[in-house]
């Protein structure tokens, strides 16, 4: 039986085909899926990639880490997109998948612009986030009962989120979630009392990211290692990668393309960058 | 006559295919819900499953309660709204409205229809939401209620539309009848016409309440999607399709989280079925009183 994403595969190969962008498995094209907090990276490096080698085809979609995951270790994409390492079940599954670390991606803790509340404990998110403060007064801000803004459960955002700041700690049931980074931010941006996270390559001027114990989310400051929620994103192939594969990540690790990691707000992996 | 025949029996052999085709495809999808759906229950009981209260896949916690109670939530909401509109407005139609009236109002309706369901999100997500959010004074407009508005409106089509056809079909002799009798518009109405065909209306509101609970998208950007046990309409809440909607693109495929995706996905199947089975019998009995 046809399982449910090799049916979308199958209809996103048929609408490729038909819009006469080939995705093919062969030496002709490259097929990427994965995580959204990776996908403007790539779409910006395929068109780029493109421009200098106008024979190359190169299909990318989105779908989530999980999804990206699964794909590539099924071998119905050549490159999977995450924004998480994979999990021990991910491992057993598809032992022979290798990751390639192509970014630093900063998770800030945004607010909406007119909350004067500037900076916070680890400690403080953690209690707001699971629920122990529900006013940003119990926290130096003003007097406005806080709304939570998360991702769904699964979300590679979400666990890395979970993993660097909340630890064992649950995050209260009462937080809303959102399917996408993009949502967070439309609602945060809308919303005087919400409070969320997002990757800081979608940071900007509609919501506020505050600093974490004193230290703000500058590009230094990642870099430096000094801002505590910080993870890494991969690029992801079925054993060692080989030809176009292997040409393609080359290239995004490559200088110019370490750049448009930066240009899309990450942070490179390249220590000289 | 053998010729005549032959293209006749070609015909039907091509539609009877097609009928087929569509049962075929219904059954592939029921069998392909249970068979990802059902491996679940080897690991959690049908009970935590059906009651539990806390939805958590990294714990492998799957307690569906929460996620069925805003359903429930957002679909009374939802009819709460649509049944006194949607009646009133059927009646108006069939009964009262001018015919220039008649012929402008009814095509509008059943345009509302034709409405992509993310259209009416958007329109919930910026305009009803913080309208929600300033008149009841709340820290989050982002609730059950805002799902139930837009659901409402998105209903209303078949609920009207399908009140005013059989209040419509009521015989002309049931109102000459009333009148002869000397009762009022609104005695005829009220007494006669809308209980004669009280069949047809709630055979509306069930088919309603179906489209209600498989919808989805629209909610899903309005309500919130909170994870707890909703109070009251005005508390932000996750139906079970929206669950299925947030979580299907993260979830590993085969893990017990993917499967319990599935039994969300049954729950609203099953209560479907039983609601087009009972507007189905309501419909056929409604037009045989009448014949």
């Amino acid at each position: 039986m046809m399982k449910i994403d090799e049916v979308i595969v199958f209809l996103l190969v048929g609408i490729a085909l038909f819009s006469g962008c080939v995705k093919d498995e062969g030496e002709e094209g490259l097929a990427i899926a994965g995580s959204t907090t990776v996908q403007p990276i790539v779409t910006r490096a395929v068109e780029v990639y493109t421009q200098n080698n106008p024979d190359m085809k190169i299909g990318v979609q989105g779908g989530g880490s999980g999804t990206g995951i699964r794909m590539v270790g099924e071998g119905s994409v050549n490159i999977g997109a995450s924004s998480r390492e994979l999990s021990e079940d991910e491992l057993l599954k598809h032992p022979d998948l290798v990751v390639h670390p192509i970014a630093i991606d900063c998770i800030t803790i945004i607010v909406h612009p007119s909350n004067p509340i500037e900076d916070l404990s680890i400690q403080q998110i953690r209690d707001i986030f699971t629920g122990k403060i529900t006013n940003f007064r119990e926290a130096g801000g003003p007097d406005r009962e806080i709304v939570l803004v998360i991702r769904e459960d699964g979300s590679g955002t979400r666990s890395t989120f979970e993993g660097i700041v909340m630890g064992d700690a649950e995050i209260s049931n009462t937080a809303l979630q959102k399917p996408a980074s993009g949502a967070i931010r439309f609602t945060i941006a809308r919303n005087e009392n919400a409070i969320g996270y997002l990757g800081i390559g979608y940071l900007d001027e509609t919501v506020k990211a505050i600093s974490i114990n004193g230290v703000s989310p500058s590009k230094e400051n990642i870099r430096k290692g000094e801002y505590s929620i910080s993870r890494k994103l991969y690029l992801i192939t079925k054993e060692e990668p080989l030809g176009k594969t292997k040409e393609f990540i080359d290239f995004i690790l490559s200088e110019d393309g370490q750049k448009i990691v930066e240009e899309e707000g990450f942070i490179s992996v390249r220590q000289d960058a | 006559m053998h010729k005549t025949l032959n293209p006749e029996n070609t015909i039907k052999g091509v539609l009877l295919l097609f009928g087929i085709t569509a049962i075929l495809i219904l059954s592939l999808i029921v069998i392909f819900l249970f068979n990802e759906g059902l491996p679940l229950f080897q690991y959690i009981g049908v009970s935590d499953f059906l009651l539990g209260d806390k939805w958590v896949p990294e714990k492998d916690l799957y307690g569906t309660f929460p996620f069925i109670i805003s359903t429930i939530f957002v679909i009374l909401g939802a009819l709460l709204i649509a049944i006194p509109l949607g009646i009133s407005c059927a009646v108006f139609l069939a009964e009262i409205a001018p015919r220039r009236a008649r012929e402008l109002v009814r095509p509008a309706i059943e345009l509302l229809a034709g409405i992509p369901s993310i259209i009416y999100g958007l329109f919930a997500l910026v305009v009803i939401v913080d309208l929600i959010k300033i008149s009841f004074n709340l820290a989050n407009g982002e609730t059950i209620l805002a799902g139930s508005i837009i659901l409402a409106v998105m209903i209303l089509p078949i609920v009207i539309s399908i009140s005013q056809d059989s209040i419509e079909a009521v015989p002309g002799t049931y109102r000459e009848g009333s009148y002869a009798m000397g009762a009022t518009d609104w005695q005829t109405i009220s007494r006669v016409v809308v209980p004669a065909a009280r069949r047809g209306i709630i055979a509306s509101i069930i088919l309603g309440c179906g489209r209600a609970i498989g919808e989805t998208m629209a909610i899903a950007l309005v309500i919130g999607n909170a994870e707890k046990l909703p109070l009251s309409l005005l508390d932000s809440g996750e139906t079970l399709t929206t669950a299925i909607l947030l979580e299907m693109g993260e979830a590993v495929i085969g893990s017990l989280h993917y499967n319990a995706l599935f039994c969300l996905g049954i729950i609203p199947f099953i209560i479907v079925l039983f609601l087009s089975i009972i507007s189905s019998r309501l419909i056929s009995k409604s037009v045989t009183r009448f014949e």
